[in-house]
């Protein structure tokens, strides 16, 4: 080896170190140690065959920033993508806060070492609990999918029925990981997932189906708003009532972005809500941004259910003081194993941070000047959209995305967005083959990044490539 | 949330182009009545100066990883983080998971490259999926292709057991069990600590579906006759998952495949150095053997002529654990750290992280009430250490221990998972970070406290007395009048708590 054996990051890889280590411990070499713990047949008997490594970071960041320097990104394309990662803007004091290296490095530390990241997440649950208007959060788990998977379980358990019902424009790929969550080894364990549709001039859920699907096999009505389709589902108390009639949950997943302007579950009785925090001042990251939320009422029936770790606040014995503690932690799995309500692990705890500054930033003026500018500009977007020849807009009481129809163009979403590549214009995400009935259809989603001539950059390279 | 000063705001969003506002009106005219909000969210009302101050000194009120010697979290790895992998993932903050191919071929390449280069040669698996956000969530990934795999071969009905041992992390049991499995523990042998080989024998039959398993197990001892384990399963028809959260100190010594192993999962977050993010965003890195590729969750990140794809059309995979491609700055920073370790560099990584333990085996067995369970001699990474002599002596625990050391600047140690089958446990994982200085210093706090808890045990019990809080009175955690999971709550209940 031509290289210096001392690495940067490993301060008893000086050989003298490393040898007065061995003399302390009674061995010749690491050889020597591992042959006595280790089965010769099972050890590695040549070195890994890998690339020679770049010891000076220099030549590490040439090396990485070289393969990434042909890519784009959203700063670079003018992007109208959504679909459950979204380009909101993150204010600069977030990244300050997630780059502390405090909060990035921590881990598993206890409530006297580690007080700051326990409060920062409690303030997280507290802040969701205010924009949901629901009493009781947890610590955040990976994705959308993955806590309305956790919320339907949970309804599930408590109810003791085996059947969900979920809305007909959910995102495929969500429902496939609630669909792994439903699953069982012996099928009459599984919960049933069925599918309510909805309405084709709306796209708001079909109530007349759901009333038709609904029964006392019903655990709970899974609905979103806004939908995976953009529209905003004004019949949230109704579905409500109806679950609630047949004796199942209403389980309610939200942007938490709109909630500055639209009805929070809280407020239509839901019972569970779910949903993403990553546009709550979380980049993007390629969807390493994702961090789902639970939320719930409280109730121990539901509190007892919740599978993620959840911190309550306590006093200690100094008054005026707060302490945090695990509420209800014999249920985690970390306790319980096999017999835990799921399973928990590593999530999304800096994320947890992360929203709680963007929510303590915007505040709720804030939140609810971003939701209105949002609609503004979508709305101005589809009604520009709308003035190109062959392009039509189907839904009309929609948020931040909405699906573009190009049936008249005679062009396919995937033509025509590649089209726009070209003028450096993500498209919406063609939808056309996870929603057959909207034709050619691709999802746009209008942030509060959009300026007016962003949107009319759009329209014009939509003229051109038409 | 008690800071609130009404009028106050940390940031002004966009204002609306005029001619925006005057084409489409209100926003209030854009919603129906029934669906807009009727109260104002509780958040706080603050200036920005306030919120960075507050949230500074809450950073500051986190001893973190970075601060101290934070050999004490075994099965953790407490790794430094390269600075210049953050550099690096800031430079992704604005990829769309959903862009079109062409212009992510770089970070495909990376996702690629990480697989099929470094983790294929380190675990001598054949493909690789990073969709999997964490460990647990890994071991559930590998949970639902074993069910998968057993549906597809229509064996599913029959085979509904799932072995593992108590000894490897609570998800190898939690996770298949949310899968639908029944659960067989095996418990080590009570002298040696060893996996009871025999025990293993009598559970093995045509019920089983597979294993789920950690080795070198929490106790830092590596079951010898491990692949004589995944024989065993292999025999009888079901598949075997070995659980490589931390695999810090094997890395290049032994491997999955040669144990017989068809699937593990790497923690990225723990071998690989990505930071732990106050627990996550993490990645549980998956690697199969080729026959069950097939199952992988899509997209997979596949090279064909030339290009790097998304491959989504796998009729027999398991679909999604999570959404889009997964933490995929995670993977980053690993394929950075690998690529600044080398092959000697991981070697030696797992070297020192193995000589570190031995050299804390040495000077933690000088300390009084410290005692090593087990008559195995040998430890891997990390060895499951108790202080039940010291708390029949002096009445001073493990949580007094985990207490006391804080005083001293050190971050709190892992005691055990449940069920703790070794009395008053804890588990230090001197990985390779720490210097040997590191680990004398900590070596001392112990000591120290172990002086305390035998002159002045009171001292001890009482502790912190150094820490920004003081001890928790009450324990309302479990009591649904006392319990507060949001401030909300605790004003409404404030009085009991």
């Amino acid at each position: 080896m031509k290289k210096s054996k001392v690495h940067p990051y490993i301060p008893n890889s000086v050989p003298e170190v490393k040898e007065e280590m061995l003399r302390e411990v009674g061995a010749r070499d690491a050889e020597e140690l591992y042959s006595r713990m280790i089965p010769e047949r099972l050890l590695m008997k040549r070195p890994m065959d890998l690339p020679e490594p770049l010891l000076s970071e220099l030549d590490l960041r040439r090396h990485v920033e070289g393969i990434l320097e042909g890519d784009w990104d959203c700063s670079e394309y003018l992007s109208f993508l959504g679909g459950g990662c979204w380009n909101h803007y993150v204010p600069e004091v977030c990244d300050v806060i997630a780059s502390r290296s405090e909060f990035l490095t921590a881990y598993a530390g206890g409530v006297y070492s580690d007080l700051g990241r326990f409060q920062a997440i409690y303030e997280f649950q507290s802040l969701i609990g205010e924009l949901v208007d629901m009493d009781v959060s947890c610590i955040p788990t990976y994705d959308w999918g993955a806590a309305a998977g956790n919320a339907v379980r949970m309804a599930s358990r408590v109810t003791g029925r085996k059947e969900i019902l979920v809305p007909k424009t959910i995102s495929p790929a969500r429902l496939s990981i609630i669909s792994n969550f439903c699953d069982s080894v012996h099928k009459p364990d599984s919960i049933n997932v069925k599918t309510v549709d909805y309405d084709r001039e709306t796209g708001a859920l079909d109530i007349g189906d759901l009333e038709g699907k609904i029964s006392e096999s019903t655990a709970g009505v899974y609905f979103e708003n806004p939908t995976y389709l953009g529209v905003i589902e004004p019949q949230c108390a109704e579905i409500t009532s109806i679950a609630h009639e047949h004796g199942a949950f209403a389980v309610a997943g939200v942007d938490p972005i709109s909630l500055g302007v639209l009805s929070p579950p809280g407020e239509y009785g839901a019972d569970i809500c779910c949903g993403e925090a990553q546009p709550l001042g979380i980049h993007m990251l390629a969807g390493g941004g994702s961090c789902g939320f639970l939320a719930s009422k409280d109730e121990e029936r539901l509190v007892g259910e919740y599978p993620a770790r959840m911190l309550s606040i306590t006093d200690t014995e100094v008054e005026g003081e707060y302490g945090f503690g695990q509420a209800k932690y014999e249920r985690t799995s970390y306790i319980a194993r096999e017999s835990a309500k799921d399973w928990v692990g590593t999530t999304t705890g800096l994320w947890a941070i992360v929203s709680a500054v963007y929510m303590s930033l915007m505040g709720p003026q804030g939140m609810r000047e971003l939701g209105e500018g949002i609609l503004q500009r979508s709305h101005y977007a589809a009604r520009l959209l709308e003035e190109v020849e062959g392009v039509s807009v189907p839904f009309r009481g929609f948020f931040k995305e909405f699906p573009v129809n190009f049936d008249a163009t005679g062009k396919k979403v995937s033509e025509i967005n590649r089209l726009l590549l070209d003028k450096k214009i993500f498209g919406g995400t063609d939808v056309s083959g996870e929603f057959p009935e909207l034709g050619q259809s691709g999802l746009y989603c209008v942030t509060e990044r959009h300026t007016k001539s962003d949107l009319d950059r759009l329209v014009e390279a939509l003229r051109e490539v038409l | 949330m008690e800071m609130t000063n009404p009028g106050e705001r940390g940031i002004v969003t966009p204002a609306v182009d005029e001619e925006i506002k005057n084409a489409v009106g209100d926003a209030s005219s854009l919603v129906p009545a029934s669906a807009m909000r009727k109260r104002a969210p509780g958040l706080p009302e603050l200036s920005q100066a306030q919120v960075l101050r507050h949230y500074l000194r809450l950073s500051q009120m986190t001893l973190g990883m970075e601060l101290d010697i934070d050999l004490g979290v075994g099965t953790c790895t407490m790794k430094y983080s390269p600075k210049v992998n953050e550099r690096l993932v800031a430079g992704m903050a604005d990829v769309h998971p959903l862009q079109d191919e062409e212009t992510m071929q770089g970070l495909l390449e990376i996702v690629y490259k990480f697989g099929h280069v470094f983790l294929r040669e380190i675990s001598g698996m054949d493909a690789f999926s990073f969709q999997p956000p964490g460990g647990s969530a890994a071991v559930y990934n590998n949970a639902v292709i074993m069910r998968k795999y057993h549906e597809v071969n229509g064996e599913l009905e029959q085979r509904n057991e799932i072995i593992t041992t108590i000894f490897s992390h609570p998800c190898d049991a939690a996770c298949p069990a949310t899968a639908g499995f029944n659960l067989v523990t095996i418990y080590p042998d009570p002298e040696t600590g060893l996996p009871d080989t025999e025990a293993l024998k009598a559970a093995v039959s045509e019920r089983t579906a597979g294993m789920f398993i950690t080795n070198p197990e929490d106790t830092g001892i590596f079951n010898p006759e491990i692949d004589e384990w995944t024989k065993m399963v292999h025999e009888v028809g079901g598949l075997c998952s070995y659980d490589q959260a931390n695999a810090n100190a094997i890395m290049g010594v032994t491997r999955a495949r040669e144990a017989g192993f068809d699937m593990c999962f790497f923690n990225l977050h723990k071998t690989f150095s990505s930071p732990h993010g106050s627990s996550g965003p993490g990645c549980g890195g998956v690697g199969v053997v080729e026959e069950l590729e097939e199952f992988l969750p899509v997209p997979v990140v596949v090279h064909r002529d030339g290009k790097y794809h998304l491959d989504y059309d796998r009729p027999n995979s398991i679909g999604r654990v999570r959404d889009f491609m997964g933490n995929v700055q995670v993977v980053l920073r690993s394929y950075a750290w690998c690529m600044a370790m080398g092959a000697r560099g991981l070697r030696e990584a797992a070297e020192v992280s193995m000589i570190n333990n031995q050299y804390l085996e040495k000077k933690l067995l000088e300390v009084r009430g410290v005692t090593k369970p087990y008559s195995t001699e040998g430890r891997i990474d990390q060895i499951r250490w108790s202080l039940e002599k010291m708390k029949e002596e002096t009445g001073v625990g493990v949580g007094d221990l985990n207490r006391r050391v804080i005083d001293y600047g050190v971050q709190s140690f892992f005691t055990s998972h449940h069920p703790w089958i070794v009395p008053e446990p804890f588990t230090p994982e001197p990985c390779e970070t720490y210097s040997k200085a590191d680990i004398d210093y900590w070596v001392s706090v112990v000591q120290r406290v172990s002086d305390e808890a035998y002159s002045d045990p009171e001292l001890v019990r009482s502790a912190p007395h150094n820490a920004a809080i003081h001890k928790i009175r009450s324990t309302p955690f479990d009591d649904p009048d006392r319990w507060a999971m949001t401030w909300r709550a605790y004003l409404k209940k404030r009085g009991k708590i």
